[in-house]
C-alpha cells in the first residue's frame, strides 16, 4: 500500500554527508509517516483485513490524528460504515429499504444511491468495540455533553497511570461542570493513591471519604493489599468501612425497591382475579390467558401504528380493556353462567377455555413469541448514586398498578354500579330482593375483572414475552396473592402482593430464586393453615 | 401343543400377509417418525423442527426416494408432556413401524422415550445440544456436546477476550446444572479461583431479573473483566436481556455467550439490547457458503416465507437424515440393527461448508463457531475452531466421567466402557 521505501528516508544514503542534517529534520514528521497515508492505510485495513488486522487499522488511524478519525469510528461503532463489493471504497450508507445512500469517506463527497446488495457492512467484534470506545473516550473528554464528559472520565477511572494526572489537571483547569469536576477529582485521587508520597495519599483518602464510585472501592482494596504504613492502611480502613456501610444500605434500598416492582407486577396480574374469584366467586383458571389477550393486543396495536411506539402503548391500555373485557363477558355468559355453585366444575371447565384460548392463539399468531418494543423512555434506568439506580420501565409499571388500584377501588366505592357489585357479593338473595339483576351484575363484574387482566397484559408486554404461554407463568402467583391477601378484598391483595414481592426480593440473594419460591409457598400454606381468611378476612355475615 | 399354536400362528401371518402383500407392493413406503411438540411450552422450538423434518423427506422423495421406495412422514403430537412423548414414541414403533425416529428437544423427553427406543430397538436422532453424559446404542446425537459448545465457547473468552472472573448463569434443570457442573471444573482446572466463579439457577420462565442482573452487575465491578456463561432456557431470556440492558450493562463492559440462544429466539424480539452478546453454535444463518445459501433458499420456499430464519437444531437434522439416508442405503436396508453398524464412520457435508461424520460413541464431528448477535437478529462469527471436534459423550472434566468411554463398534460395542477397570457397565 504505502511501503517504507516510498518515504523519502531512504534517500539518506544516497545524499552527502552535508546534506543529512537537513534531511534528517525533514525525517522527522516522516518517521511518523506521512498522516494521509497512515489514514488511507488504516482504512484499507479495515476494509481487506480479518479482526486482527482491523485492529491495527483502527490504530493506525487513530495515530494518524487525521479530522476524519472521529465521524469514522462513530460510524463504525454505529455499523454504518461499508464498503462497495466492486471497487472497495470505504463508504458511509443510510439505509432505506434495499436502497442506500452512500458517502465516500476519504474525500466526505456524496455518491448518490446504489443498491444494499452492491455494499457490505464492515463489521466489528467486542474487543474492536471497546478499543474503539477507548479511542472516542479520549475524544468524549472534550465533549460538549456534560454527561458523555462524566462518561468517559469514568471510564477512564479504569485504566489510571501516573501519566494520566497531567491530563487531569489540564481538564480540571478548563471544567465548569460540577458533576465532571467530582468525577475528575476522584481520579485524581486515585492517582494519587498510587504515588510515594505518604501526605499525597492521606490527603486524597481524605477527599475519597463517602465516595461511592467502585473505582475507590477497588482501589482502596487494593491500597490495603499493599500498603504497610500504619497510618495510611488505618485511614483507608476507616474509608472503606463508611463506603461499605453505605453500600449495603443502598443495597437494601435497591433490594426494596424490587421487592415492590415485583409485587406490583403480581398485584396488577391478580387484581383481577380479586374481583372475579373474590365478588363471584368463581375459580377462573383462564385469567392467565385474559392477560395474554392484553399482550397480544399491545402487539397488533404497536403493528398498526408502526413508528409510535409511545402512541400504540397508550391506546393499548384502552384497547386491552375491551377485548379482555369482552372476552370474559363471552366466557360468563356461554360457559360460567351454567356452573355457579359448582365450583369443581368451573375450574375444570375455565381450565379448558384457558386451552382453547392459547392453542387460539397459537394458530392465529404462531407459536413463536411476538416482538413489543419498549418506548424509549421506558428503557434505562435512573441514577441516583454511583451505587444506585432504579430502571424506568419498573418504576413506570409501580405507579401504574397504583394507578390500576386506585382507579378499581374508587370504581367499587364511588360508583353505583360499584354498590352493586358489593351488593350482590355480600348477598346476593338479599341485593336480588332489592331490585339488582344479579345476572346482569355478575357478567359485569366479571367483564370487569378480566379487563384489568387485559391492562395488565399491556403492563407485562413491557416486561416479558408475549407468547401463548404468558398467561400460565401468572396465574398461580394470582391465585397465591388474592388468596394471601384475603378473598373479595382489594386491600388484601394490594398489601399481599407487594408483602410478597418484598418478601421474595430479600429471600433471593439467600436462597437462590428456585428456593425463594419454594419457601415463599411454604409459608403461604402454613400461614393459611393458621388464618383460612387470608390477611384481612370479610367480617360479619357475609364472611360465611 | 406349543409347536401346534406357533405353526396355526405362522400359518395365519401369512395368510394375512399375503392378503395385503399385493396392495402394500403398489404402494410400500418407507416411513420415517417425526416426534416434536406441536403445541404446549415446547412449540415455540420444535414446530421449526417438524417442518424441517418435512422439507428434508420431501426432498429425498424428489430424487427419488430411498432404496427405490418412497419416504412417508409420520408426524406425531407429544405436546411438550414428557410421559406422552414415551407413548408416542411406542405408538411410532409398534403401530407405525417406522424405520427411524427423528424428534425430541429437551433433555427430559430424551430421558423419557429412551427406554422405549432400547427395549424395541429403533433408531432415534436427536438435535439439540445437551449436557453429554449417555450414550445409547439406538440413539444418536447430531446437536453438539458440552466440548462442542461451552468449552470453545469458554476458551473463547479467556484467551481473547481476556475473561478473569465468571458467572455461570442456568435455568434450573439438568442441561445447565450438568452443563455448569463441567464448566466449573474445567475452570479451575484452568485456576481459576471460587470466589472469581458465581453459579446461579432459576426457575423456568424466570421473569424478574433485576436482583440477579444487579448481583451480577456487583460482582462485574471489581475490576476484573467479567462474563455470563448463559445457559438460560427459551423464555427466560428476554426478560434477563431486557433487565441487562436497563440497568446498563452492554456487551463491551460484560459480555453474556449463551447456549441456547439461536437466530429463531432472535426473531420473536426486539435485537437492541443484546447486540454485541455472544452466542456459541455449531452454525449459523449467516455462514457464508453456497451449500448454506441452497439450504436456506428451499426453508423459505418450503415454508414459504422469506422472514422464516435456519438455526442450529435444522443443521443437525439435515446432517442426521442425510447420514441415515446414507447409512440405509450402504446397508440396503432399513433393518435398525443394520443402520447400526452402517452409519458409524458415514460421512456428509454440513452447512458450514466442511464434512460431519458419525463416530463410534454416536455422536458426530462439527466445528464450533461464535458469533455476535447484530441489530438485524443475525450473529456475526467472530471466531471458529481450525477444524472439526469430535462430539464427546462422557466429560474429561468430571469425576466418574472421566474414565469413561462409548464405542459402538463390536467387539467392545458398549456405550460406557470404564478404561481403568475394563468394566462396561449398563446398556452393552
Amino acid at each position: 500500500m504505502y511501503p517504507a521505501e516510498t518515504c523519502p528516508c531512504t534517500f539518506k544514503t544516497l545524499l552527502p554527508l552535508l546534506l543529512s542534517a537537513l534531511i534528517l529534520l525533514l525525517a522527522a514528521p516522516c518517521h511518523g509517516k506521512d498522516p494521509e497515508a497512515q489514514f488511507r492505510e488504516g482504512t484499507t485495513l479495515l476494509v481487506q483485513g480479518d479482526f486482527e488486522e482491523k485492529h491495527t487499522g483502527i490504530q493506525k488511524i487513530a495515530a494518524s490524528g487525521d479530522q476524519r478519525a472521529e465521524t469514522l469510528f462513530l460510524a463504525l461503532l454505529d455499523g454504518k460504515l461499508f464498503h462497495l463489493k466492486k471497487d472497495k471504497t470505504l463508504v458511509y450508507a443510510t439505509l432505506d429499504n434495499s436502497q442506500a445512500e452512500i458517502k465516500s469517506v476519504l474525500s466526505g463527497e456524496t455518491l448518490g444511491t446504489v443498491s444494499h446488495r452492491k455494499i457490505k457492512k464492515i463489521t466489528i467484534n467486542n474487543s474492536l468495540r471497546s478499543q474503539l470506545k477507548d479511542l472516542l473516550a479520549k475524544i468524549d473528554l472534550k465533549s460538549a455533553d456534560a454527561r458523555i464528559r462524566t462518561d468517559a472520565v469514568n471510564k477512564l477511572m479504569l485504566s489510571l497511570s501516573p501519566a494520566s494526572s497531567s491530563l487531569l489537571t489540564e481538564l480540571l483547569e478548563t471544567e465548569s461542570n460540577s458533576d465532571v469536576r467530582e468525577a475528575l477529582t476522584t481520579a485524581m485521587a486515585i492517582v494519587d493513591l498510587r504515588s510515594l508520597d505518604s501526605d499525597k495519599k492521606l490527603l486524597a483518602l481524605g477527599q475519597l471519604q463517602g465516595n461511592l464510585k467502585p473505582a475507590v472501592r477497588n482501589e482502596l482494596q487494593r491500597l490495603l493489599s499493599e500498603e504497610k504504613d500504619i497510618n495510611i492502611r488505618s485511614k483507608a480502613e476507616s474509608v472503606l468501612s463508611t463506603i461499605e456501610t453505605k453500600t449495603t444500605l443502598y443495597g437494601l434500598v435497591e433490594t426494596l425497591f424490587f421487592g415492590l416492582s415485583l409485587g406490583s407486577v403480581l398485584v396488577l396480574a391478580a387484581i383481577g382475579l380479586a374481583i372475579t374469584f373474590g365478588v363471584i366467586g368463581v375459580i377462573n383458571m383462564a385469567h392467565g390467558e385474559l392477560i395474554m389477550l392484553g399482550a397480544y393486543t399491545t402487539y397488533v396495536i404497536q403493528q398498526l401504528l408502526p413508528g409510535s411506539i409511545g402512541i400504540a402503548l397508550f391506546l393499548s391500555i384502552p384497547a386491552a380493556f375491551l377485548v379482555s373485557g369482552l372476552t370474559g363477558i363471552a366466557i360468563e355468559r356461554l360457559v360460567i353462567r351454567f356452573l355457579y355453585g359448582r365450583p369443581l366444575e368451573t375450574l375444570l371447565a375455565t381450565f379448558g377455555v384457558s386451552l382453547i384460548l392459547q392453542q387460539a392463539v397459537r394458530s392465529i399468531f404462531s407459536p413463536l413469541n411476538r416482538s413489543v418494543a419498549s418506548p424509549a423512555w421506558m428503557s434505562g434506568s435512573w441514577q441516583l448514586n454511583p451505587i444506585l439506580s432504579l430502571t424506568t420501565n419498573r418504576i413506570t409499571i409501580l405507579v401504574f398498578s397504583l394507578l390500576v388500584f386506585t382507579g378499581l377501588y374508587l370504581l367499587l366505592k364511588k360508583s353505583s354500579i360499584g354498590l352493586q357489585v358489593r351488593a350482590v357479593a355480600q348477598n346476593r338473595n338479599m341485593a336480588r330482593a332489592m331490585g339488582i339483576r344479579a345476572a346482569k351484575v355478575d357478567a359485569l363484574t366479571f367483564g370487569l375483572g378480566s379487563g384489568i387482566a387485559g391492562i395488565a397484559g399491556v403492563a407485562l408486554s413491557q416486561l416479558t414475552n408475549v407468547g401463548p404461554n404468558l398467561g400460565q407463568a401468572y396465574i398461580i402467583d394470582s391465585f397465591m396473592v388474592v388468596v394471601f391477601g384475603g378473598v373479595g378484598n382489594l386491600w388484601g391483595t394490594l398489601i399481599g402482593g407487594l408483602s410478597l414481592g418484598v418478601a421474595n426480593k430479600f429471600l433471593e440473594p439467600w436462597a437462590g430464586a428456585v428456593l425463594a419460591k419454594i419457601l415463599i409457598l411454604v409459608f403461604i400454606i402454613l400461614f393459611i393453615q393458621k388464618r383460612p381468611q387470608g390477611l384481612f378476612p370479610q367480617k360479619g355475615r357475609a364472611a360465611g | 401343543m406349543k409347536s401346534k399354536l406357533i405353526a396355526i400362528s405362522v400359518g395365519c401371518a401369512l395368510t394375512v400377509s399375503s392378503l395385503f402383500s399385493g396392495q402394500a407392493m403398489a404402494e410400500e413406503t418407507i416411513k420415517v417418525g417425526v416426534l416434536h411438540s406441536l403445541s404446549g411450552t415446547m412449540a415455540i422450538s420444535e414446530t421449526t423442527l417438524k417442518d424441517t423434518m418435512l422439507m428434508l423427506i420431501d426432498e429425498q422423495n424428489k430424487k427419488g426416494g430411498l432404496l427405490g421406495k418412497q419416504l412417508e412422514a409420520v408426524v406425531v403430537d407429544p405436546a411438550s408432556d414428557w410421559p406422552l412423548f414415551a407413548e408416542k414414541a411406542r405408538e411410532l414403533i409398534e403401530k407405525e413401524k417406522v424405520a427411524s425416529v427423528f424428534g425430541c428437544w429437551t433433555s427430559v423427553s430424551r430421558k423419557s422415550v429412551l427406554p422405549v427406543f432400547e427395549e424395541l430397538n429403533s433408531l432415534l436422532f436427536y438435535p439439540v445440544q445437551y449436557e453429554g453424559e449417555e450414550s445409547s446404542r439406538n440413539v444418536f446425537y447430531t446437536g453438539a456436546a458440552p466440548n462442542q459448545q461451552a468449552i470453545p465457547a469458554v476458551d473463547y473468552l479467556m484467551n481473547d477476550m481476556g475473561v478473569k472472573r465468571w458467572v455461570l448463569a442456568g435455568t434450573d434443570y439438568v442441561y445447565p446444572r450438568t452443563t455448569n457442573k463441567i464448566l466449573e471444573a474445567y475452570l479451575k482446572a484452568k485456576g481459576v479461583a471460587d470466589e472469581d466463579i458465581m453459579i446461579n439457577y432459576t426457575p423456568f420462565g424466570h421473569s424478574d431479573w433485576q436482583s440477579i442482573v444487579a448481583d451480577i452487575k456487583k460482582f462485574g465491578s471489581l475490576g476484573k473483566k467479567t462474563a455470563v456463561v448463559s445457559t438460560i432456557n427459551g423464555d427466560a431470556n428476554v426478560p434477563f436481556y431486557k433487565e441487562l440492558g436497563n440497568q446498563g450493562i452492554t456487551a463491551d463492559n460484560i459480555p453474556v455467550v449463551a447456549f441456547s440462544v439461536g437466530e429463531e429466539e432472535l426473531s420473536g424480539i426486539d435485537t437492541t439490547p443484546l447486540v454485541g452478546h455472544l452466542a456459541a453454535w455449531n452454525y449459523f444463518m449467516s455462514v457464508d457458503g453456497e451449500i448454506n445459501d441452497a439450504f436456506i433458499e428451499s426453508w423459505q420456499k418450503f415454508i414459504k416465507s422469506e422472514k422464516r430464519v435456519t438455526n442450529d437444531p435444522m443443521e443437525a437434522h439435515y446432517i442426521g437424515f442425510n447420514m441415515w439416508v446414507k447409512a440405509v442405503e450402504k446397508a440396503g436396508t432399513t433393518d435398525p440393527t443394520a443402520v447400526q453398524e452402517a452409519i458409524i464412520g458415514v460421512t456428509v457435508p454440513n452447512l458450514s461448508g466442511g464434512y460431519s461424520a458419525m463416530m463410534p460413541n454416536h455422536h458426530i464431528t462439527k466445528p464450533v463457531l461464535i458469533g455476535e448477535i447484530q441489530d438485524n437478529g443475525q450473529f456475526e462469527i467472530v471466531w471458529q475452531t481450525s477444524g472439526m471436534v469430535v462430539g464427546d459423550a462422557w466429560s474429561d472434566f468430571l469425576e466418574g466421567s472421566k474414565d469413561l468411554i462409548s464405542d459402538w463398534r463390536s467387539p467392545l460395542s458398549c456405550g460406557n466402557y470404564n478404561v481403568k477397570t475394563g468394566v462396561c457397565s449398563g446398556q452393552k
